[in-house]
């Protein structure tokens, strides 16, 4: 292993996060205090408990899935795609590295920063609310496995990407529709029949519905279908690199 | 000497059928300087990035110091660097952080010393803290150059180094390719100046349409393939060749002061002795005489018109 150029990828993509450290930091905890505003108070007001818990608490998992997810995905996307863009994946490609590296150090710093930015609105959101965490472990563990794996998943469409417009579109269109759908700010057990059965299709529900049972115990599917979920999507994302690995696809003609 | 980059049938056909580099034996020795000369198109960026691990070959096979450049692409690629044809650099990097970006990729500690001398003789040292947008296009192409000198390569690739740059740079370039032949490393260099590979390269490689057409010592290359000519001035001005004189093909100077003859030093005889004779024959005093061999270029488009038709 080129420890060495891990490294060197890593506090390149660091640098450019710690530069605007101060933006970096700011915008989710405005972010954060604005949600609370809005959905705490205002809709909260009007619907006391979900599960339990008060509605203030119970939409601070889902929104910091929701920032983790779009945070690892874009970070990841943009540090791939802008040497991709600029020619400089020339160094990357002619550097005694193999691919597995040059994902550690590019995955490795965009699943840091989405991981700073998740505590971060965890930790501006306990100034509204009162947050007891039931199984820090396992918090934990779900953010870690979904910064990573979604970082992952922000370097396929970075790598796959052949112009803004794509890097885009899948968070756009895709990612951040099926997060407000997946219970981020309600719980299944609210909606029709119907459209719960229409959920449980949706990936993320597992995710946020895993990440709550860890702040309160309680969710909407069981947490070992949620763990299975996140690892499978994780597994997925290894795959499809391992497969751009092999056949050079979209970097190496 | 041994071969330090070595291919054997080494071919690439591109994705939509271009076959961009036809099946190639080539073998450059250690320490030495080859120009690769060729039109646009040619393939020469597409040998080189081959090479380097930018392109995966189609075909064949390539050593680099005896790393085949697949299978041991590690210990290859800490062979050499690389100084791309397009510009491409992270604009908002310093350009020390940059230079210190690669030599990291290239999984080597720290050297500020080695850096600094590198910059330094790239006359860049005083614009280290310099973003590389504020730099100008001829400080960039020196970017790329500390970049890819960063890590001591012992074989240097130069794609088209000194398309549309300044004659400083130029010399400067030529100046530091010198000294790393002093040091032993082998360079590659790419270029549309037959004048660059006439002065500095020791074989000259003319590639066209994919193919090599031919490698030779320079020196060599250039007395085979060396039409000279032979610059006759006269003293009292002529209006046009003597009839006695028309089975040489001389060709008049437009002041009918001076003929040139054509001739091959490789042929069976050059005609020059014939040509003095008759000349004396027809009553022509001559006031000078002088040779010239051919340069580069003129070889690089004979060839290469050769081989369009
Ligand atoms: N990525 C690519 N995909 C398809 N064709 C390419 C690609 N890169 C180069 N070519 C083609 O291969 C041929 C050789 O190009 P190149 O190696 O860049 O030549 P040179 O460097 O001598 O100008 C050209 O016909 C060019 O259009
Ligand atoms: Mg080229």
């Amino acid at each position: 292993m080129n420890w060495q150029a891990v490294w060197a990828i890593y506090t390149y993509e660091m640098r450019r996060f710690i530069r605007t450290f101060a933006q970096s930091f700011l915008s989710p905890v405005l972010s954060t205090s604005l949600y609370f505003v809005v959905f705490g108070t205002a809709i909260g007001s009007r619907i006391d408990q979900v599960e339990g818990v008060s509605y203030g608490a119970f939409i601070v998992p889902g929104l910091i899935m929701l920032s983790v997810m779009t945070q690892g995905i874009s970070n990841a996307s943009f540090g791939i795609y802008f040497p991709k863009f600029i020619g400089t994946i020339y160094e990357l490609l002619s550097a005694p590295v193999n691919f597995l590296e040059i994902v550690l150090g590019y995955v490795g710093a965009a699943a840091t920063k989405a991981l700073f930015i998740g505590l971060v609105i965890l930790g501006t959101a306990s100034l509204f609310v009162d947050l007891t965490v039931m199984h820090p472990g396992a918090m934990l563990a779900f953010l870690l496995l979904t910064c990573l794996s979604f970082a992952l998943f922000g370097f396929i469409i970075g790598i796959w990407a052949q112009n803004f417009e794509q890097l885009q579109l899948i968070p756009l269109l895709v990612v951040t529709p099926l997060v407000f759908l997946g219970g981020a700010f309600y719980s299944i057990s609210m909606l029709p029949p119907a459209w719960q059965t229409v959920t449980y299709f949706n990936p993320v529900v597992y995710l946020i519905s895993g990440f709550r049972w860890a702040f309160f115990g309680a969710a909407d599917v069981p947490v070992g279908i949620s763990l299975m979920a996140i690892c499978g999507f994780l597994a997925l994302c290894l795959l499809v690199i391992g497969w751009i690995f092999r056949t050079g696809y979209r970097i190496k003609p | 000497m041994p071969a330090i980059v070595e291919t054997r049938g080494l071919t690439k056909v591109y994705e939509d059928g271009t076959e961009a580099l036809k099946p190639l034996d080539l073998s450059i020795e250690e320490g030495e300087i080859l120009a690769l000369l060729g039109p646009n198109g040619a393939g020469k960026t597409t040998l080189i990035s081959m090479l380097c691990g930018l392109v995966s070959p189609s075909g064949g096979q390539a050593l680099v110091g005896g790393h085949d450049i697949v299978a041991s692409y590690r210990q290859a690629r800490r062979m050499i660097g690389l100084v791309p044809q397009e510009i491409a650099l992270e604009p908002f990097q310093k350009v020390w952080d940059s230079v210190r970006f690669t030599r990291g990729l290239f999984g080597l500690k720290r050297d500020d010393a080695h850096l600094e001398a590198v910059l330094r003789q790239l006359s860049l040292w005083d614009k280290r803290n310099n973003r590389v947008v504020e730099l100008s296009g001829g400080m960039k192409r020196r970017v790329l150059i500390a970049k890819a000198l960063s890590h001591r390569p012992r074989v240097l690739f130069l794609d088209e180094p000194t398309a549309g740059v300044d004659v400083d740079l130029r010399r400067d370039m030529w100046e530091m390719v010198e000294e790393l032949r002093r040091d032993g490393v082998t360079i590659i260099l790419t270029t549309h100046y037959i004048e660059e590979a006439e002065a500095i390269a020791d074989r000259v490689g003319v590639i066209s349409k994919g193919e090599l057409l031919l490698i030779e010592e320079k020196d060599a290359l250039m007395v085979r393939m060396g039409r000279k000519t032979l610059r006759i001035d006269l003293r009292a001005p002529v209006r046009a060749v003597p009839d006695g004189l028309a089975r040489y093909d001389l060709e008049l100077a437009a002041d009918g002061e001076s003929l040139s003859y054509h001739y091959d030093t490789m042929g069976e005889g050059t005609g020059i002795t014939a040509l003095l004779q008759d000349l004396a024959r027809e009553g022509l005093a001559l006031r000078d005489i002088h040779t010239r061999q051919s340069s580069l270029e003129e070889i690089f488009v004979d060839l290469v018109k050769g081989e369009a038709q």
